[in-house]
């Protein structure tokens, strides 16, 4: 193997291809979760801002629309979320030790694989609490 | 002696610019508010996660006299509208930066981000409205849906 720079790919424009930023293969898909959870998190803000501002019309109004997120479909799309919270949360850190601590680009690669593992410690306890409330009845 | 239409020179040895910069340090202050934002918001969002779906019956149970019951304490009144401002100014900057990246056409960027400030505003107005005119026992609701310091 030479060392040297990557090939960027380009599109037939010959602009780079796609997702703009490129680093190694850890840093890179962080990027893109970060991305994807951010937009995921940000949308459902947005609708839950929503659903909660039907306290001001009336207790009834309000239990309505929330009993719709009391079913297994929603529920799963609860877990999806809060992984999305979660993941989000820890590379955020990881970022601002990246941006911030002097050693945090020497240790990015780890620090990448130590979200991976905390947000597998964090969604245990939680998936337990959370399925068993939704399908526990 | 000043001549009106003579050119304004720079005082000596000032630093060298080709051209006068037009930019300011909005990205710059964006770029500190979405690493401050964030660290509050950890806090926050998990400490909400966790006191609504973790503690008690989690999501199950979830409904008006639960909301009422936090709400009637100025903590969590603070904490919920914090969260509003800060995540709606975390999350609008940050799908604003995915658009300037993402949307090629001039005016494509532009209305995405014109919806989003849109989106922006009617949610934090509406959001802040509904935490401070709150009322967790209105008149004339059913009792049973209240919260139980609404008999009092």
């Amino acid at each position: 193997m030479t060392a040297g720079p990557l090939p960027v790919q380009t599109t037939q424009q010959g602009r780079p291809a796609g997702t703009l930023y490129r680093g190694d293969t850890e840093g890179m898909w962080s990027w893109v979760l970060h991305r994807i959870t951010g937009v995921l998190i940000f949308v459902f803000l947005l609708v839950h801002v929503l659903d909660t501002a039907m306290v001001r019309v009336s207790p009834e109004l309000y239990n309505e629309t929330i009993g719709t997120y009391k079913n297994w479909i929603m529920g799963l799309g609860e877990a999806g979320l809060v992984a999305a919270v979660l993941f989000h949360a820890l590379n955020g850190i990881r970022v601002m030790l990246v941006d911030f601590w002097s050693k945090g680009t020497r240790y990015q690669r780890p620090m990448a694989w130590t979200v991976v593992g905390l947000w597998v410690v964090l969604m245990v306890p939680f998936l337990i609490r959370h399925l068993s409330n939704i399908f526990g009845g | 002696m000043s001549t009106p239409n003579a050119p304004a020179l720079d005082a000596p040895r000032s630093p060298y610019s080709r051209t006068k910069s037009t930019r300011s340090n909005y990205e710059l202050y964006s770029w500190v508010f979405m690493r401050m934002s964030g660290v509050v918001l950890v806090v926050l969002v998990l400490g909400h996660l966790f006191v609504n779906l973790m503690v008690g019956k989690g999501v199950a149970a979830l409904d008006f006299a639960f909301v009422a019951g936090k709400w009637a304490s100025p903590f969590w009144q603070i904490w919920d509208l914090l969260m509003l401002w800060l995540a709606m100014l975390h999350g609008t900057n940050g799908v604003r930066t995915i658009i300037n990246d993402y949307a090629e056409r001039d005016t494509t960027r532009f209305w995405l981000k014109m919806l989003i400030y849109f989106a922006f505003v009617v949610v934090v107005v509406l959001g802040t409205l509904v935490i401070f005119t709150f009322d967790p026992c209105p008149v004339g609701a059913d009792p049973s849906l209240l919260p139980s310091f609404c008999q009092a």
